[in-house]
């Protein structure tokens, strides 16, 4: 049986929905007979493998353009995706600069205001998108894994019922924000 | 004493006449979502998540009275998305982020996105900038979680009588002041009694000094008091 191609993104996150995902603990062992973890924060693969992935499991909110890139990419490569943690679902903590004009905010961080010498970050990295959106509202998301982060246990529950081609059943506390 | 028979999701039930369809379906074991309803207090039909189905139209059952052969449909899909969506739309109008909100694990609204399903909120979110009131030297008021139920100002009104708090404005503008919009310090009228702080169903009232998770809320204060007050 072939394995099944999982990839993980990071965007604009504290990466505590990857720790959450490294604490299902056990499972790994049944994971790794199962599945192969290819582009991801874990593995530093950088670019989705040809042919694409089954499933994209995308912790943070889309933030700068190099996220809006690769969500599109990870939507047009993968079957199923998924939006781990309150920031990808919501906007979270990230989304709280909306409302706030983007450049005023760069000056506030980076200008005079707070440090000196300051540089404005406009060459090299990702400029930020003028507002901080949840996944689903850049493209279709199949599966919503709530909390922050979501706890292993319903990670771990969403994963092994895709693998066995079933539809996750996220009823209840494991639809809990926060 | 009037008697009344109804039908409550196809269960035959005979109750006293001039209660509401909520009051006669949680006696019966029936659960029905709510927000803006709190024990003891006047029930306004606010939130609009207690919604029910009698014939064909969707009413508040807060604020429907029983009457004789009515048929109560409490759970129908159609019901279920509907309140799914009032829930979204009151998610999305304010700025509720759980995760480091002081109420986070005691609050209504939080635990209704379990109970209603919501996994995601289908509409933009508004990101409103709301101000924030800490001139009380107790209490203070985030209206970014606040879903504009209402309790604190009937608790305000109804148990204490002091009516220091109000809503201001209409539509997405609305919010609660308290007195004629003054800083929440210089209420006059406010006695500082704290019963909108535990009617409050979110973290939009709160007690200074508690940080993520740690704020609780006594829920119940209202009906206690309502009781000892009608028992004296």
């Amino acid at each position: 049986m072939s394995k099944v191609k999982v990839a993980t993104l990071w965007f604009s996150g504290c990466s505590g929905c990857h720790m959450s995902l490294l604490d299902i603990d056990e499972v790994f062992i049944e994971l790794a007979a199962r599945i192969e973890l290819c582009n991801s924060p874990i593995t530093d693969l950088k670019t989705f493998p040809e042919g694409g992935v089954d499933v994209t499991i995308i912790e943070g909110a889309v933030a700068n353009e190099e996220h809006l890139h690769l969500v599109k990419e990870a939507r047009a490569k993968s079957k199923i995706l998924i939006a781990l943690g309150d920031c990808a679902v919501t906007g979270n903590v990230p989304g709280m600069r909306n409302g706030i004009p983007t450049d005023k905010l760069i000056e506030g961080i980076y200008g005079k205001e707070t440090t000196t010498n300051g540089q404005l970050p406009y060459d090299v990295v990702p400029h930020l998108l003028d507002r901080v959106r949840p996944i689903h509202e850049v493209v279709p998301v199949e599966f919503f894994l709530h909390g922050c982060p979501p706890p292993p246990g319903v990670i771990a529950k969403a994963i092994l019922a895709l693998l066995d081609g079933k539809t996750p059943e996220l009823v209840g506390e494991d639809l809990k924000f926060g | 004493m009037e008697t009344i028979r109804l039908k409550i999701d196809g269960r035959e039930i005979t109750t006293a006449a001039g209660k509401t369809v909520l009051e006669v379906a949680t006696e019966n074991g029936i659960r029905i979502p709510t927000l803006c309803h709190l024990e003891g207090l006047a029930d306004v039909g606010a939130c609009r998540l207690c919604i029910v189905e009698i014939a064909g139209q969707l009413v508040t059952s807060c604020t429907t009275e029983v009457a004789n052969e009515m048929v109560v449909k409490t759970q129908t899909e159609a019901i279920k998305k509907h309140r799914r969506q009032i829930l979204e739309l009151l998610f999305a109008e304010g700025n509720h982020v759980c995760s480091f909100c002081v109420s986070n694990g005691n609050c209504e609204l939080q635990d209704l996105a379990c109970e209603l399903e919501m996994h995601s909120v289908t509409v933009p979110y508004a990101y409103p900038r709301n101000r924030v009131d800490a001139s009380h030297p107790w209490f203070l008021i985030d209206r970014d979680r606040c879903v504009l139920c209402g309790r604190c100002v009937r608790a305000c009104a109804e148990v204490e009588g002091a009516h220091t708090w109000a809503f201001a404005e209409r539509g997405h503008t609305a919010r609660v002041i308290t007195d004629l919009d003054v800083d929440w310090g210089d209420a006059e009228s406010c006695t500082s009694c704290g019963k909108c702080v535990e009617a409050c169903p979110t973290g939009a009232l709160v007690f200074k000094g508690v940080s993520n998770a740690e704020m609780t809320k006594d829920s119940d204060l209202v009906a206690r008091l309502i009781e000892r007050r009608d028992n004296e």
